[in-house]
């Protein structure tokens, strides 16, 4: 694989940059809600991602001793992890799950940071969110937050210290794609760190709507595990992030009301 | 003496320390890491931290998550 050219020189010319290391995906991935780990295994190296996500829970003891181990599969030696706080819903519970996280993974400091408001939503809430972004910064993490799409709010996180923001398209799991495409392009106008939609997305023309905002990039779980043919769609969202992209920096043409044509009407003959 | 490991009460006959409890877990060499009373345990110290009559253990790891 290390021997096989770069698909495209576009892609590779440019990087996403977060906390200074350069990434050439911009397609972040989630371990979550797969069938098993060889299906964790095959989608998350057909995303073509770099950075995957993980949980932090309790290790089962005296059952499954032999089960097999995410980090068999997803190795942080191929892959930046970047441990999660989901299922917190206190300040204090993700400063926890974090330093567990970094003692786990060996002094590791990017860390995806949500604290979510209910669960019926999975909003995150902001305030929590706030304080613990103030204790983690203090405490030489590199935060990647989880927010809403309030372009104040996530300017807010910038100023903190946080390493990227990444505002939700729509609840998490919910597949409902970009539902305020408006507020993430204030987002990304306004922001010198690195954007990523986070949630919401559901198929691959979400992800590449969202790069063409101007997004940095995206992280999503659900739209490939929940799919009928997770690897596949896992191809489909590396393709679509890549195309979303491409067009970004293409530059769209503008909208107009009517038609422009493409054949000349010099030199007809009737 | 009692301790509670991951929620759950557990009795160990003696003292020990963090090395000699996750031995007696099968969890030796696992990738993991300990909480002890809401305060991490590198692993460094693991031969050195003895465990405490009614001390509040979290043996967590990675696992899939979004």
């Amino acid at each position: 694989m290390s021997t096989a050219l770069h698909p495209s020189a576009a892609v590779s010319d440019d990087p996403l940059i977060i906390a200074g290391v350069e990434y050439r995906s911009r397609l972040l991935v989630g371990t979550g809600k797969y069938r098993d780990m060889e299906e964790t295994r095959a989608a998350t190296a057909a995303s073509g991602a770099e950075i995957v996500t993980v949980a932090i829970r309790r290790t089962n003891i005296g059952q499954h001793a032999n089960e097999p181990n995410l980090l068999d599969v997803i190795s942080p030696q191929h892959y930046t992890l970047l441990p999660n706080t989901a299922g917190c819903y206190t300040a204090e519970d993700a400063i926890r799950t974090c330093r567990l996280a970094r003692e786990l993974l060996d002094g590791h400091e990017l860390v995806k940071l949500e604290v979510l408001g209910d669960e019926k939503t999975l909003f995150p809430d902001i305030i929590q969110t706030l304080q613990a972004t103030e204790v983690l910064v203090k405490d030489g993490f590199k935060i990647m937050v989880y927010t809403n799409d309030d372009p104040i709010i996530a300017r807010r996180f910038e100023e903190l210290g946080c390493v990227a923001v990444m505002p939700l398209a729509a609840p998490i799991g919910s597949g409902l794609g970009i539902r305020n495409p408006y507020n993430i392009m204030t987002i990304v106008e306004n922001a010198t760190v690195p954007i990523l939609v986070d949630a919401g997305v559901g198929t691959a023309s979400d992800a590449a709507l969202a790069m063409e905002l101007g997004c940095d990039g995206v992280l999503m779980n659900t739209a490939i595990a929940g799919a009928r043919d997770p690897v596949l769609m896992a191809s489909a969202m590396k393709k679509g992030i890549e195309a979303g992209r491409e067009a970004y920096r293409a530059g769209r043409i503008p909208r107009k009301r009517f038609a422009s044509a493409s054949s000349p009407i010099d030199g007809t003959f009737f | 003496m009692h301790i509670i490991l991951n929620g759950d009460r557990r009795e160990f006959p003696d003292a020990l320390s963090a090395s000699q409890l996750l031995q007696d877990l099968g969890l030796t060499g696992k990738r993991l890491a300990l909480e002890v009373n809401r305060e991490i345990v590198p692993r460094s110290t693991f031969d050195n931290h003895i465990i405490q009559p009614g001390d509040r253990i979290e043996i967590v790891h990675a696992i899939g998550g979004g």
